[in-house]
């Protein structure tokens, strides 16, 4: 029982994760029908750019708080730019032209940002600096970190404000407005260029937390560690219903505990035949099995109300 | 970085520049060396060399990738300092570096690439998993191959006469970590690989060490070469409760593994192989790699006579530590050129015959191949990770010791002393000059000693 639960703190931890970059895939899916397969380099600069910060006012002799907290400012700040940048480069020019068009620059700008990365990081895999204490805690057996326990508490809250921000502001209404027609929306007072600017610079903030998590969670960062996490994030956006806020939370966490289970389970569920290298499949067969009965995702039924 | 950068791009470059106006034909035998010391340089053919390199330059093994790169373009550097002659002709050496993303499917069309561009040999690839599919390639267009660091028995068990390597392979590396296993007291087992040619290879081999040791594994888990989350499989392996965990992989995901077992509350051993042997894997393991235990094959750089010379160049030229294949390609490439040497002739299919004939002293010990390939004696060596560095534990097997043992006892200290005198110089402009000034002379010396033999040969 205890591995048990053990595997679910596991899978709850990387799932929010999951569920926190998902969001920024779907929030432009939802506005634009656009997949922007760049946003797992969103994240991965956002780590990049917290551990140059932070180390240098560690060094600085900055309190280990401050710094930290200044890193993760940057990384935001950054990121932002990034995916407004991202948005009036590669995918503004392309709005009227066919779906497929935005898609490949949406790839292109992906290897972009890696190769821009791995000029300025380097090619070595990047330590990233212990910004919280390591206390241990104990529960029925299983073992958990003051890091996992503040990656779901901060995921959590991000989310639910990221809620707030699209029910019950009037950001929010207008882009649910854009989401719905575009062209409508324009004609009621809506300025769905600076929308969809909007959900890009949102979604971006959203990837610089989910790169400083992961930094602080396996406290490595490398200049490919984007692709690997967008994909799944992906996945877990498509699992959810993407273009659905809540879809996109519940797919990430529940790939995650997927995964956990899957790896942990799945050598004695088939006698040994399968081993944990098949836990990708895993995931995947649960992904294939959701989308048969419900081809638009968990959550799909609202796609009417997506953000 | 940005300068280290502009090296490659550069060095790039430049290895693209020559490709293309390198075609020179091998020179006649008319252009003889009957009298070598007489011609003028002016008149001598100079002929342009090309050996490919091969090994992953981007993805998570590209600073292992950069540190092969690094072993041979010091080692061509050194070889054109030297001014070669081979057949008469003034030899210049060039690298064909290329990047085979440490994927099999890429490592096959690096392979082709290098092959059309009419290499006269191949220092690589990196991992077994290109390694073995591009050895066909190799082997089919008659190109010789050493590898520095692949170590996948399958390798020279192909039957191929092109493919050689420096370093032990995972047999007998499986073979002695298994018994390390055995001496540290464990009675229980999990082993993890990584799927790769590599990962799956050693950690074979060492469950059949284990177990005839007496060794119970209790787990098998796998991850890949890409992944960097393990709770699930620890967290499994954790609820077996073994003496020992053994990892068959690369450091980039051993050194979080390590740590992730340490949050998981894990009190198991660690236990790798040679990928998990360096610096990085201490970098990303942290204070949870502290007093475990990894090999190497072949005897430590320090141990070793021209060990810690090589280490001072190497850091003065990169400004980096060894990480960690440096010197076995390194050596590759200077066994290669010494084929070349004494057959008199760059031309693959002349050469060849005597790769397998080699018997060179270098940095990593003196290599003599066996009948498939295989560098004979193959020493692995324990070492434990102790405050960020690796200290050395012992040597194990190999009759490769035997062989160093003397040379080293012999030149070993006058060569420390020489290290430490050069260290002390580092900032010192003046020193440096007489050194390099040595260099030039040890060069000056080498190329009369290879003109020497040369003539003898004839």
């Amino acid at each position: 029982m205890d591995i048990f639960l053990q595997q679910i703190i596991n899978g709850l931890v990387q799932g929010s994760i999951y569920a926190l970059v998902a969001l920024g895939y779907t929030m432009v899916y939802g506005i634009m029908g656009l997949i922007n397969f760049a946003h797992g380099e969103v994240v991965m600069i956002g780590t990049l750019v917290t551990i140059t910060v932070t180390s240098l006012l560690i060094k600085a002799g900055v309190p280990l708080a401050v710094a930290g907290l200044a890193g993760l400012g940057a990384s935001v700040l950054a990121c932002m730019a990034i995916g407004w940048g991202l948005e009036r480069v590669a995918y503004r020019p392309l709005r009227n032209a066919p779906r497929l068009t935005p898609l490949i620059t949406a790839i292109g700008m992906s290897i972009v940002l890696q190769n821009i990365a791995m000029i300025v990081w380097g090619r070595n895999y990047m330590t990233f600096p212990p910004l919280l204490p390591k206390v241990d805690y104990e529960f029925a057996g299983a073992n958990f970190t003051a890091v996992q326990v503040m990656i779901v508490v901060v995921s959590g809250l991000t989310m639910s404000g990221l809620v707030l921000l699209v029910y019950r502001t009037k950001l929010g209404m207008a882009m649910r407005a854009t989401a719905q027609n575009p062209q409508v929306a324009n004609l009621m007072g809506v300025n769905s260029n600076r929308v969809i600017s909007a959900a890009f610079v949102i979604g971006s903030a959203l990837a610089a937390l989910a790169g400083v998590m992961v930094g602080t969670y396996y406290e490595i960062a490398h200049y490919q560690m984007g692709f690997m996490l967008g994909l799944k994030a992906f996945t877990a956006a498509v699992l959810g219903g993407i273009g659905n806020l809540a879809g996109a939370m519940a797919g990430g966490i529940l790939l995650g505990i997927i995964e956990a289970l899957g790896a942990g389970y799945i050598g004695d569920l088939t006698g040994g035949f399968l081993g944990s290298h098949y836990q990708d499949i895993f995931a995947f067969v649960v992904l294939i099995v959701v989308l048969m009965f419900k081809p638009s995702g968990l959550f799909g039924e609202k796609t009417g109300e997506r953000a | 970085m940005q300068a280290k950068l502009s090296v490659v791009a550069l060095s790039v470059a430049a290895a693209l520049a020559m490709g293309a106006c390198g075609k020179k034909e091998e020179p006649k035998p008319a252009a003889a060396p009957a009298a070598p010391a007489a011609a003028a340089p002016a008149q001598k053919p100079e002929i342009i060399v090309k050996l490919g390199h091969a090994a992953p330059m981007t993805g998570p093994q590209a600073h292992l990738g950069k540190d092969n790169e690094n072993g041979a373009v010091l080692a061509i550097e050194e070889l054109n300092a030297k001014g070669l002659e081979i057949g008469g002709a003034k030899i210049k050496f060039e690298l064909l570096p290329e990047d085979d993303q440490a994927d099999p499917k890429q490592g096959s069309i690096v392979a082709q690439k290098l092959v059309d561009a009419k290499v006269n040999g191949v220092i690589g690839h990196l991992n077994s998993g290109t390694t073995i599919p591009a050895s066909k390639l190799y082997s089919d267009a008659g190109i010789p191959q050493i590898s520095g660091s692949a170590t996948n028995p399958k390798y020279t068990q192909q039957g191929f006469k092109t493919a050689f390597r420096v370093m032990a392979n995972d047999v007998q590396q499986g073979k002695r970590l298994g018994e390390f296993a055995a001496k540290q007291g464990a009675k229980s087992v999990a082993i993890v690989d990584d799927r790769s040619a590599y990962g799956q290879g050693i950690a074979d081999e060492f469950r059949k060490a284990a177990e005839a040791a007496g060794i119970k594994v209790v787990a098998t888990e796998y991850t890949n070469d890409k992944a960097t989350d393990f709770k699930a499989i620890l967290t499994k392996i954790k609820s077996t409760k073994p003496d020992l965990i053994f990892f068959g992989g690369m450091d980039a995901q051993g050194g979080p593994m390590a740590k992730q077992m340490k949050d998981l509350g894990i009190k198991a051993k660690f236990l790798g192989g040679d990928g998990v042997c360096t610096p990085e894997f201490m970098k990303l393991g942290g204070v949870a790699t502290e007093g475990q235990y990894c090999s190497l094959p072949g005897v430590p750089l320090e141990k070793l006579a021209k060990g810690p010379e090589f280490k001072d160049k190497f850091n003065k030229k990169f400004g980096v530590d060894i990480q960690l294949y440096a010197p076995y390609v390194y050596d590759a490439v200077m066994v290669m050129v010494d084929s070349m040497q004494r057959a008199n002739s760059v031309e693959p299919g002349k050469y060849l015959p005597e790769v397998g004939k080699s018997k060179y002293d270098g940095v990593t010990g003196v290599i003599e191949f066996d009948e498939v390939g295989d560098v004979k004696g193959g020493a692995i060596s324990m070492y434990r990770y102790k405050g960020g560095k690796l200290e050395y534990v012992e040597t194990l097997g190999g009759g490769m010791m035997a062989a160093v043992k003397d040379a080293a006892q012999a030149t070993g200290d006058s060569a420390k002393t020489a290290a430490t005198a050069v260290a002390d110089a580092g900032k010192d402009v003046a020193k440096e000059a007489t050194k390099v000034g040595g260099e030039v002379k040890e060069a000056a010396k080498a190329g009369a000693e290879a003109v020497k033999g040369a003539v003898e040969k004839k």
